[in-house]
């Protein structure tokens, strides 16, 4: 309900909001499903770092959306058989939770088995995040070192008007 | 926002309890949730409160930017330069069983110096892009 009034808000004030509303839903959605790493992230990052950034580039553009010119059929189309062929793909997935799904049978029960000892630390969540996918993790880290720079590069300077200029 | 007293008094008191919540997000990443990502970004987010409150141009003295550029490319090659630490100790790259004599330890250390770098390099990229973009609506400085 939140994301449908998301998409129907004009007024971007309202809109970003909202937006950190719906990151805090996920959040406490994650955190019901047992994600608790993943919930701290959400709230964090979506609900927190992403509205400020939201409020900043609201305060520097406009707070009111433009009126579109005319309906979105071919991307409403897109997000209508992509949305279809998830929902027709749902009734194939394991059932929530069964142990005997393939997530839970190809690498997993080894990573429980070998954390505590051959890693010695209780989270496995952080093991497997900085110790068996550390190349991942190294490449998550590259991406946002890059969009710092890319961001850096591209609004941080702060133009200097040539020499001599009256202001 | 200088002229919010209340606001100015209650963040000044929260700022440090948020950046020690960070510190203790970052060291006990390996025991509870957490890790560097939400660390630097719960760290960045305290240097956000503080440029909302007192303004970009305090927010700047405390971090300058070059020092928080600098960090952005601290914290990859932290994480950058623990693999190749593995590597010259005789394993493979990102490998951090050579780290200490027993390799538990050296996995145990592997893992909280690359965090470390995670949450550099996270907190300092966010902390340039809110610079970045808080800075754009000022009018221009030489």
């Amino acid at each position: 309900m939140v994301a449908l009034t998301i998409v129907r808000l004009r007024n971007i004030f309202a809109v970003v909001m909202l937006s950190g509303i719906y990151s805090f839903l996920m959040a406490t959605t994650f955190l019901v499903l047992d994600a608790v790493d993943v919930a701290f992230t959400e709230a964090a990052v979506g609900a927190g770092i992403t509205t400020v950034l939201g409020l900043a580039a609201m305060a520097l553009t406009t707070d009111r959306e433009k009126i579109p010119t005319h309906w979105p059929t071919l991307p409403l189309a897109v997000v209508v058989v992509t949305g279809a062929i998830l929902l027709y793909a749902v009734p194939d997935m394991p059932r929530f939770g069964a142990a005997d799904s393939p997530i839970h049978r190809h690498v997993v029960p080894r990573y429980i088995d070998e954390t505590p000892r051959a890693i010695g630390i209780p989270n496995i969540v952080t093991s497997v995040l900085a110790d068996y996918r550390g190349y991942d993790t190294l490449g998550e880290v590259t991406v946002i070192f890059t969009a710092g720079v890319g961001v850096l590069l591209l609004l941080g300077r702060t133009r200097r008007r040539p020499k001599g200029s009256t202001k | 926002m200088k002229e919010h007293l209340i606001l100015r008094v209650i963040s000044k008191e929260l700022i440090p309890f948020v950046m020690l919540f960070a510190l203790y997000v970052q060291m006990h990443g390996d025991y509870g949730p957490g890790g560097g990502f939400q660390a630097g970004v719960v760290f960045a987010a305290a240097f956000v409160l503080y440029g909302l409150v007192f303004g970009l141009k305090t927010l700047r003295k405390v971090a300058p930017v070059a020092v928080v550029g600098a960090l952005v490319a601290l914290g990859l090659l932290i994480y950058a330069g623990t693999g190749v630490a593995g590597l010259l100790l005789g394993g493979t790259y990102l490998e951090y069983g050579p780290l200490a004599h027993d390799p538990v330890h050296g996995h145990h250390y592997g893992i909280m110096v690359i965090e470390l770098g995670v949450g550099i390099t996270v907190a300092a990229v966010m902390i340039t892009i809110f610079q970045s973009f808080a800075g754009r609506g000022e009018p221009e400085q030489d």
